[in-house]
């Protein structure tokens, strides 16, 4: 039945395999970003210290932010991960090689990466580390460029250690919350029948052939049945000898009802992405000028404060309610599952609720600060070029009447998505309709009092 | 069971949907009567690194509003959403913004001008009470997440889809 709820894209578009399957796909893709990447790196480094003037930081955190979070992880998923810039020194490091299949493994020290760090706890420290920061690293381009430079070199330094993209799966902040937002995606690469691949021998697509790599990033594709661990870097899609794995487009946000891979250190991705987006919203685009200051840094207590605050609020306050509100749903629901699992469980329903907060706090942040692009593209490092005569362009916030509207209807969508989720993932548990609706009415609540306060936070 | 039968069986359910959306474009259009009388406001805003103070402003719908606006500091601009109204001010000079408030809602008024490293982020709120687009938008919410609830009560089980799929140990 699940099935039958995909469109092979490859059934309509044939010549998309064609393109997948050349080995120039990925690297067209990473040498183009790596250009920019570059020079975000260098302008950062030796460009004008004034944020909205230098390339680094608008091209990263306006036009690149806006791309992923609006436009690339709601439609196409992890389909970033397989064009992102960072981990492709380290790559082609351990491949010895830019395009063509190299004969032989991958150059590593073949380390075991170890197995307690096998999860998202690092990607979820990662993005909190780095999001206490956040008022700096986005106002300075050279912070900004130093962490951009530290994440390229950690990927390098795994690259060195371990086989494959560790750095990706297990560290990448970024592709931590890439990974849990694009279970939303309509877009999937999957076997088309799994009854081939149970019983295929050798597994091409884990241990590679002479076309292609075994999956770089660890996964097997003849048993995916979630986008969170597939980069969509097509190596499974080279490397099938059977031709059976596709594209498929599916229901938005069919990976939620997956059940057996939830987990809580996924669950706490969700919590710390959706806990960020309001602080994000109440810090940088609320009025208070006091609370951007101590984000700043303008003293150290100051900042160890909105420090404490922050992670607080996102490791103990945020699931601690959360929490709360699972036991509320236990009982009304009698539902008989352990509490831990049920909060690990409806926590898939913060999923839709976070990346259409993110989005729409990305509407604000984008599009009012998009005009700087123009300047920067003609003058990347601020030092008075004018490359297309762009420069003197001044700053104009677009569509600055429209926003709140937006807002509003990407809000209330993500909510009754979420509410959905949350009738669904109470239905897994109790096979009574009643009781599944009764269980689901605590997150209910839950879910519509952040949408409050997200509503408030931008209209009110 | 007849096709006419058949035919109410179906819509049944689905007619709370229905009524959701109508009564969702009603809350939206619905006009709102104006209970307050314009009036002349006179406000002095004073911009520095990197707050507004006040940092936030409410007036009412048709409120004729004067600004003298000040930077304590460094240059500053105001520039405000919605309005698209934009000033530039330098340290120990007034300038004056005028304007009506024809348009309810919050809109943000942020500097203009790069005055430092947390620029774009210099915000201020102006309210234009009664705030429609607020309320008309929990509203909406509201009437969402009852017709949801409501389409899925009536429903009970027969639309739903995952039954089983990767049903838990419990
Ligand atoms: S190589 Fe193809 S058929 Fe074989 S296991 Fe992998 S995906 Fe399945
Ligand atoms: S499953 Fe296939 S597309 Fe996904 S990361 Fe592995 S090799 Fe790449
Ligand atoms: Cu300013």
């Amino acid at each position: 039945m699940i099935k039958s709820q995909r469109i092979n894209v490859f059934q309509y578009v044939p010549f998309l395999r064609g393109v997948l399957r050349s080995r120039l796909f990925q690297p067209v893709l990473t040498i183009s970003t790596l250009f920019f990447f570059t020079l975000a790196i260098v302008t950062g480094l030796f460009g004008t210290p004034v944020g909205n003037r230098n390339f680094g930081i608008v091209f990263v955190w306006i036009v690149w932010w806006g791309l992923l979070i609006i436009l690339l992880v709601p439609f196409l998923g992890r389909l970033w991960c397989a064009a992102c810039p960072i981990p492709v020194p380290g790559e082609w490091l351990q491949r010895r090689g830019i395009i063509n299949r190299r004969k032989g493994r991958l150059s590593t020290l073949r380390w075991k990466f170890p197995k307690r760090l096998r999860n998202m706890w690092l990607q979820n420290f990662g993005f909190l580390g780095v999001a206490i920061f956040s008022a700096i690293i986005l106002t300075r381009p050279e912070v900004s460029a130093w962490l951009l430079l530290g994440f390229s070199l950690i990927g390098i330094i795994l690259s060195i250690l371990y086989e494959n993209r560790v750095f990706c799966r297990y560290v990448c902040p970024v592709g931590g919350f890439i990974g849990l937002y694009s279970l939303m995606s309509p877009v999937e690469v999957r076997v088309q029948d799994p009854q081939v691949c149970a019983t295929h021998t050798p597994k091409d697509c884990i241990i590679g052939n002479e076309y292609a790599y075994g999956c770089p990033w660890m996964v097997f594709p003849g048993t995916l049945e979630r986008n969170t661990y597939c980069g969509m870097c097509m190596e499974c899609i080279k490397a099938c000898p059977k031709n059976n794995v596709v594209i498929n487009l599916r229901p938005v946000g069919s990976d939620l009802m997956v059940a057996k891979e939830r987990r809580l250190d996924e669950a706490y991705k969700a919590f710390i992405m959706l806990a960020c987006a309001l602080l994000y919203s109440v810090v940088l685009l609320g009025p208070w000028g006091w609370l951007k200051q101590w984000a700043n840094m303008d003293t150290l207590p100051h900042w160890l404060a909105y420090a404490g605050v922050f992670l607080l609020a996102n490791l103990l306050l945020l699931p601690g309610l959360f929490t709360l509100t699972a036991l509320l749903s236990q009982r009304l629901g009698r539902i008989q599952l352990p509490l831990r699992q049920l909060v690990t469980d409806y926590a898939y329903t913060l999923v839709p609720l976070g990346l259409t907060a993110w989005i729409a706090f990305s509407f604000s942040l984008v599009f009012t600060n998009g005009s700087y692009a123009l300047g920067v593209l003609s003058d990347p490092f601020g030092w008075g070029w004018n490359l297309f005569g762009t420069t003197e362009s001044t700053w104009m916030p677009f569509g600055s009447a429209l926003i709140p509207f937006l807002q509003t209807g990407i809000l209330t969508t993500g909510m009754l998505f979420a509410v959905n989720t949350a009738y669904k993932i109470a239905g897994q548990h109790t096979p009574n309709p009643r009781q599944a609706l009764r269980g689901m009415l605590p997150v209910t609540g839950f879910i519509m009092s952040i949408t409050f306060a997200f509503l408030w936070l931008y209209l009110g | 069971m007849n096709r006419f039968q058949q035919l109410v069986r179906w819509t049944y359910p689905r007619w709370v949907i229905l009524m959701g959306i109508i009564l969702a474009i009603g809350v939206m259009t619905f006009p709102i009567p104006q209970i307050t009388d314009p009036q002349t406001r006179y406000i002095t805003l004073d911009a520095r690194q990197f707050e507004f103070a006040p940092h936030r402003i409410h007036i009412n719908k048709g409120d004729r509003v004067i600004i003298n606006f000040t930077a304590s500091d460094v240059v500053h601009g105001f520039y405000l959403d919605g309005y698209g109204i934009q000033a530039r001010v330098e340290p120990g000079v007034t300038k004056q913004i005028e304007f009506s408030a024809e348009r309810t809602g919050k809109f943000r008024y942020r500097c203009s001008v790069s005055c430092g490293s947390l620029h774009p982020f210099m915000i201020g709120e102006l309210v234009v009470g009664p705030n429609e687009p607020f309320w008309r938008a929990i509203a909406l919410v509201i009437i969402g997440l009852f017709t949801l609830l409501t389409y899925r009560f009536l429903t009970k089980g027969t639309s739903y889809e995952y039954p089983t799929l990767g049903a838990s140990p419990a």
